[in-house]
């Protein structure tokens, strides 16, 4: 298995970068990590015919608060951000998710933009990203442009970047609410044969906003609009937890593989989303 | 397309080494072909297995998901740095004594792993054990000898560290 040959360029300068992608549309692709990337091509499932290395670009490995938004930039590592007391402290969402991604190794070297990048249906932190309501920043050589979580996942390994675009910075709201992450898999940092990740802010006692969304069910991650809509509103109670669960194992259509089929994904939605939602109201 | 050479200079376990690689050129296949480094092993080519495992810059690092061109500069040490049969470091020397390994093909990445573990945490737990190492497969062992064997490893290395 190795992969077959391609150009390859570190540039030294974002701009450098940038005109890398735009002069070899479809052709070219960013490597950071490679954690994702390198596996495919070995597999031979991605075929780039140019790798933009960027790993010479440190001013992307940051990661800071700027105007209530955890700015993440493209080269900041899982590792990085995994043990940052600064996410722990604004975003512990994604730190009660890092156990579950991957393992040490390839959290040394992969990076959260790439991660996103890559878009695995599976994967923890597209689901992590869409609960928090993040933004990323997507720069080519015409501009800059700022896409919603929402809008950015499309289907399997399929994002809204065009093809001269690159993700340079994800913008995460920094908000005080509660937040809850379940995930099963076959092993301990495999990729989730079902995960929620869920938020829940509360005033006087009821759900003032809600965020729910699940990985490894569907083609991408996805947000169920339906079933947060039942919390608002409302005072949080196991009764209430096992009805969202259910409107979300109503709404989405999971498929079947090698590891499980749709009915234990579906066991599994109702069975994990209470205890996320259990969480996010213990600690709102 | 043809194959697309680079000059490559980086530092692999203390010696400087100056080659001309392919592009896609991994590091596992630059260490084991190039420079005959074989002890790094070679077992899912896609970043699961963890037998491939060697350290970059002082950070385990899978070298079947790394292109030895991206490592231009960098400090690249592999088990052949961890000891020799003559002086093994306590680490392989628990291996040995607590049956951490049978037929070996993993031990490469165990040790590996376990050396970037220790050097964080110089009294891990059973169940902080099992977390690092679960990146690394192993077919044979079923584990719990592995995790004695770094459980007395680092034992060892804190009576050492006493001692000095």
């Amino acid at each position: 298995m190795k992969p077959a040959p391609f150009h390859y360029v570190r540039p030294e300068t974002l701009e450098d970068a940038l005109s890398d992608l735009a002069r070899h549309p479809g052709e070219a692709r960013i490597i950071a990590g490679g954690q994702s990337l390198v596996a495919m091509m070995n597999l031979r499932l991605a075929h780039p015919e140019l790798l933009v290395d960027i790993n010479g670009l440190q001013e992307l490995d940051y990661h800071r608060v700027d105007s209530d938004m955890l700015c993440i930039g493209a080269l900041a590592r899982h590792a990085a951000l995994a043990a940052s007391p600064l996410v722990q402290k604004v975003a512990p969402l994604m730190s009660a998710a890092y156990p579950h991604v991957a393992h040490s190794a390839v959290r040394n070297r992969g990076t959260l933009a790439g991660n996103l990048c890559h878009a695995d249906p599976a994967s923890e932190m597209p689901a992590v990203m869409l609960a928090l309501d993040a933004r990323f920043r997507a720069r080519s050589v015409k501009g800059d442009r700022e896409i919603a979580a929402t809008d950015f996942f499309l289907g399997p390994y399929t994002t809204a970047l065009a093809e001269d675009e690159m993700l340079v910075e994800i913008r995460v709201p920094v908000r005080q609410c509660g937040y809850g992450f379940e995930e099963v898999s076959i092993r301990q940092g495999d990729f989730a044969l079902t995960l929620v990740a869920a938020t829940l802010s509360l005033q006087a006692g009821r759900v003032h906003a809600a965020s729910i969304a699940y990985a490894g069910v569907e083609g991408n991650a996805l947000r169920i609009a339906s079933a947060e809509k039942l919390l608002i509103g409302e005072v949080p109670s196991d009764a209430l937890f096992e009805r969202v669960a259910a409107e979300a194992a109503n709404v989405i259509q999971p498929g079947d593989d090698m590891h499980a089929d749709a009915a234990y994904r579906l066991d599994m939605i109702r069975t994990l989303t209470p205890r996320a939602l259990r969480s996010a109201a213990a600690t709102a | 397309m043809t194959e697309e050479f680079h000059e490559l200079t980086l530092t692999v376990n203390g010696k400087r080494v100056q080659r001309r690689v392919p592009a896609r050129l991994l590091l596992s296949d630059f260490l084991r072909q190039d420079l005959h480094l074989t002890g790094t092993h070679v077992g899912c080519e896609h970043g699961v297995c963890g037998t491939c495992t060697v350290s970059v810059n002082g950070k385990c690092t899978r070298s079947c998901l790394t292109f030895a061109i991206q490592l231009q500069g960098c400090e690249v040490s592999t088990v052949e740095s961890v000891g020799t049969l003559q002086k093994m470091h306590p680490l392989q020397k628990a291996f040995w004594e607590k049956h951490g390994l049978q037929c070996g093909f993993c031990t490469p990445g165990m040790l590996m792993t376990a050396m970037e573990l220790l050097a964080e945490n110089h009294a891990p737990t059973r169940e902080q054990i099992a977390d690092a190492i679960s990146g690394n497969l192993c077919r044979c062992t079923g584990y719990e000898t592995i995790i004695d064997a770094i459980t007395a490893a680092a034992a060892e290395m804190r009576e050492m560290e006493t001692q000095a």
